[in-house]
């Protein structure tokens, strides 16, 4: 068996598992990438509009572009990866176990893990669409893959279910191909992904978009030949009468990304709402050592955002090889941080609490778009500790919130953060 | 050439048929008319090797099922397929369902089913199954049920019959059966083909094949199930569970597969078309709500795919098992549940008939029982996994990551006798595409391995049958036909 030692190990070579080991080489540590792919630079690799790299590189770049430059830096700083390689197994201390065809398997020891799989598209099944399965169904993703990778198209008339922001990029790519995209079906009463891709992919290019409709049937045994669409009421429930047929003979899917969580869990961490692991403050998830960043950890919206919290995991992996690892554990007091109203889902899950007096990221999701509110943090007796207005809130925006909770005013006494969105009272104090 | 036996269909029961049949010095053929074995009603069912006291008494299918059940043991260890005896519990949430409970296990001792043993203790149940509903007040254990995973059971019993001389022809629809001077011709659109005996094992489309020969005697009707899988993390079950029946149908039941997943349904629902193999809304609102009654925390945001199976229910409600009339021709027709169980009984019973017919049943001196057993990556140590990967590379390309299968086993599945020819045949034979992510990974590189394997273009690979094409055309290629016509500038 192929042993190899590192002081940390980066799993995915995406942006995320790329920005994180370049923070960690950058300190002096030794570092090892393990990719799945045939190649460095993850999912970006597929995406080849542009739109990437507006906060990082303050440009407008593809996605190959934007992995290419943390690419660079790899091969610069002489970082080593091996690729076409599948980590299967992380045990409970910390080895790893990946395999390919050259080497057989291979077994890891390092200090601390950064998991940065990613994340993976839902599937039909989990949505439960009744009909048949026949061919021409697919995510989103995959047709991206067959048309931009292995240059194939998966069929000539689409259905797109979802207003994903890859639903909707592949509908303005599918066009360009000469394809016709009959229409976005999205359940909601709202796009799913982002207003510029509403407005780039769909509406200037008259694909219609028809919300608060779902598929409710899926015809042909062999091919698909078409499905039948109907309005669903505010809970979702169908609009009996409402249903018609649209003729395509493809269904693209685009209908939410998951973490990728299998070897999360294999590792023993515990995961939270979201599918991701659960994380403190400097994004370590409950196994000592093992360290999250990415769709991974948490589904982003930009790449840029991606980037800025790897290379924060990165740091925090040089604070724990430099400071705590091989210390005697010195039991840390957390703060629990949980989602009140409105909150779908929020990191980090807990705050250390000698890291109060530090600026700490809040990222959050809200369950429902409310306009002119106040994001507000409560303690454990209900009383309010922090308060901030926003015009607008959506699902498909990650809240992103960096606050010292030291400066305003928490004390290390307080054992909960309630995070919570409420509508403005119509006449506002002025001074919060 | 003459055959001595055609097995028209190749589900379970014509497979089984004619592995049983590889062990006698005969000619046998098997047709089947879609692109892969194992697509009909052995597809898409529940998979549950019946203990054998749910059907009547007077019935041939209750006889059968005990019989067949007690074969398993023997056939798994032979072909190596997935099998587990769990046991089963049937349900009873009502004291009055109580005495059902007691007479079908007094029956069932009676007629020799072996390990069945009521539970009152309501503790000692929810220790055997904790996830049952706090509302059980008893159930029939029956410690002989297990489940199969039915098409790998179906492919392994192909495979062996292969190795033991059977020929196997897919994409081969029998149209007529024309029957002159004891000998059968039976015309497929790829050719005749000729036998002195005829086994009639079309499942649903047995009453089509038997008229061929002028036996208009029984009728089929399709009667619909429908199932929910879910993710395997989701819920761990013990026990197959089963409902107190009713008149009508074993009910809706939860219940893991042979590789852990949990499942439930089916519910039943008759319909005219014997294609019709949709699910529905209501369908899968009504195993839900029934299942949830057995299981009340189902995990219901982590199913997979929802599927349906039908099941060809002839209008005797009994299997029809028959030396007919017409000299050679048997009917191995109206298999219904509990046909699985049933499949080595029977075809032992075939194997009287064709004996009776003067058939000259001497053994086949090569016959060989056992199948090699597939490898799987899943069930290596470490150290053999390292082994392997040095042998032969291909055992290090994973290309399923929800399942974990390399590159090895998918070209097991392809080259093993009657193998895959298209990715369900792939996904069927070693899962890549079952788990949680439904293929959206792996299916390209399944459909690399498929082209590359069997030399089909990459474009003409398919789903399942001729029709179910993934691909139109190369990208641009859409483009460049308009700009020919003038179509864009
Ligand atoms: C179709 C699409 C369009 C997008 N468009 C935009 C856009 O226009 N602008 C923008 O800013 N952002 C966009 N994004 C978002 C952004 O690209 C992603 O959020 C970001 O690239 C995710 O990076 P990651 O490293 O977390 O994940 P990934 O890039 O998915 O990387 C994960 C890596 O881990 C590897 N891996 C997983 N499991 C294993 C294992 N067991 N062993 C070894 N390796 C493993 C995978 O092969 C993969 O390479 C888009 C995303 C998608 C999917
Ligand atoms: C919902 C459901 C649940 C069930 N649960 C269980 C269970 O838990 N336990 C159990 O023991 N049984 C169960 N059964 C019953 C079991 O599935 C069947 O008894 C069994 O699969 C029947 O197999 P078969 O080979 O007879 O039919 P099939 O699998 O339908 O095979 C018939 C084959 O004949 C082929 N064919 C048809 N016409 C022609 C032609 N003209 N030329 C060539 N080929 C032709 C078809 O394509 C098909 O492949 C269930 C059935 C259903 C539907």
């Amino acid at each position: 068996m192929k042993s190899y030692k590192a002081d940390v190990l980066v799993i995915g070579a995406g942006a995320a598992g790329l920005a994180a080991a370049i923070e960690v080489k950058k300190a002096g540590l030794k570092v090892l990438i393990i990719e799945r792919d045939k190649e460095l630079g993850g999912i970006t690799l597929q995406c080849i509009h542009n739109g990437f790299g507006l906060k990082e590189f303050e440009e407008e770049l593809t996605g190959p572009e934007y992995a290419q430059r943390f690419i660079n830096q790899v091969l610069d700083l002489k970082i080593p990866y091996i690729l076409d390689t599948m980590v299967i197994e992380i045990t409970r201390d910390k080895k790893i176990y990946a395999v390919n065809n050259k080497e057989g398997l291979i077994e890891v020891s390092a200090k601390a893990i950064i998991l940065a799989m990613g994340c993976r598209e839902k599937t039909r099944g989990a949505i439960n669409i009744p009909g048949f399965r026949p061919a021409g169904i697919y995510t989103a993703g995959q047709a991206q893959r067959f048309v931009n990778i292995e240059g194939y198209l998966p069929g000539n008339t689409y259905v797109i279910l979802g207003s994903g922001d890859i639903g909707m990029i592949m509908a303005r790519r599918l066009t360009w191909e000469g394809c016709t995209v009959k229409a976005v079906v999205e359940i909601q009463p709202y796009v799913s992904g982002l207003l510029r891709n509403q407005v780039q992919c769909l509406e200037d290019y008259d694909i219609p978009l028809i919300t608060s409709y779902t598929v409710t049937k899926i015809h042909g045994r062999d091919r698909i030949q078409g499905v039948s669409i109907a309005k669903v009421s505010k809970d979702y429930d169908r609009i009996i009468g409402s249903e018609r047929f649209i003729e395509c003979d493809t269904l693209l899917l685009s209908v939410g990304l998951i973490p990728e969580n299998e070897l999360t869990l294999q590792a023993g961490a515990t995961l939270s709402n979201n599918g991701g692991p659960l994380v403190d403050n400097n994004l370590e998830t409950t196994i000592e050592g093992i360290f999250a960043c990415g769709n991974v950890l948490q589904v982003h919206d930009l790449v840029d955002m991606v980037t800025s919290e790897a290379k924060r995991a990165g740091k925090n992996v040089v604070d724990y090889i430099q400071n705590r690892y091989d210390k005697p554990i010195k039991k840390e007091e957390k703060i629990k941080c949980v989602a009140g109203e409105n909150i779908n889902y929020l990191k980090p899950n807990n705050v250390n609490k000698s890291d109060i007096d530090s600026k700490i990221i809040f990222n959050f999701r809200v369950t429902y778009p409310d306009r002119r509110v106040i994001i507000q943090f409560r303690d454990e007796n209900n009383k309010v500790i922090f308060k901030r207005k926003k015009v607008y809130v959506i699902p498909s925006e990650m809240v992103e919130l960096e606050v010292n909770l030291k400066e305003i005013g928490v004390e290390t006494t307080i054992k909960e953060i309630r995070i919570e969105i409420i509508p403005r009272p119509e006449v506002l104090i002025e001074e919060d | 050439m003459i055959y001595d036996v055609l097995i028209i269909g190749g589900g379970v029961t014509g497979c089984c048929i004619a592995r049983t049949l590889s062990k006698y010095d005969i000619k046998i053929a098997l047709l089947e008319k879609e692109a892969d074995i194992a697509s009909g009603t052995t597809k898409a069912n529940s998979g549950v090797v019946h203990a054998g006291y749910a059907s009547q008494r007077e019935y041939l299918k209750r006889d059968m099922c005990i019989k067949g059940n007690k074969m398993y043991t023997q056939a798994a260890e032979e072909l190596k397929f997935p099998f587990q005896r769990i046991g089963s519990f049937v349900v009873a949430l009502e004291d009055n369902q109580i005495k059902d409970l007691e007479e079908e296990r007094n029956n069932g001792i009676q007629d020799g089913i072996l390990g069945l043993e009521l539970i009152l203790d309501k503790t000692k149940i929810k220790h055997m199954e904790p996830n049952l509903t706090d509302d059980v007040v008893g159930v029939l254990h029956a410690s002989s049920a297990g489940i199969v995973s039915p098409y790998e059971m179906t492919f392994a019993l192909a495979e062996n019959a292969a190795m033991n001389g059977v020929n196997f022809f897919r994409n081969h629809k029998v149209n007529r059966i024309r029957h002159q001077d004891y000998i059968f011709e039976l015309k497929t659109q790829q050719g005749v083909f000729k036998a002195r005996n005829v086994i009639n094992a079309a499942g649903l489309f047995a009453s089509k094949i038997s008229k061929m020969v002028g036996l208009d005697y029984f009728d089929i009707m399709p009667r619909k199930g429908e199932y929910i899988l879910f993710d395997r993390n989701a819920m761990h079950l013990n026990k197959i569970l089963f409902p107190t029946a009713t008149k009508v149908s074993k009910g809706i039941l939860v219940c893991p597969t042979a590789h852990g997943n949990t499942f439930v349904g089916p519910n039943a629902q008759n319909i005219s078309d014997k294609k019709d193999t949709t699910t529905t809304e209501a369908g899968l609102k009504e195993i839900l709500e029934g299942a949830r009654k057995l299981v009340p925390n189902l995990p219901n945001r982590a199913s997979i795919r929802n599927f349906a199976g039908l099941r060809a229910i002839p209008n005797t409600y009994d299997f029809i098992i028959d030396n007919t009339d017409v000299y050679g021709f048997i009917n191995v027709a109206g298999i219904l549940s509990p046909g699985l169980t049933s499949c080595y009984a029977i075809a032992e019973r075939v194997t009287e008939y064709l004996e009776l017919l003067g058939v000259n049943m001497k053994p086949n001196e090569k016959y060989n029982p056992n199948r090699p057993k597939p490898e799987r990556f899943k069930n290596f140590s470490k150290e053999e996994l390292d082994q392997k990967i040095r042998k032969d590379p291909t055992w290090g390309r994973i290309i399923c990551r929800c399942e974990t299968i390399p590159e090895k086993e998918i070209l097991d599945a392809i080259h093993a006798p009657v193998g895959a020819i298209n990715v369900d045949g792939v996904k069927f034979r070693c899962r890549p595409g079952m788990g949680r992510c439904q293929g959206g990974f792996c299916r390209p590189r399944v459909m690399e391995i498929l082209s590359r394997e069997l030399n089909i273009p990459y474009q003409d690979i398919t789903k399942k049958s001729e029709d179910s094409y993934f691909l139109v055309s190369k990208t641009k290629d859409e483009l460049l036909k308009k700009s020919e016509s003038g179509e864009a500038e």
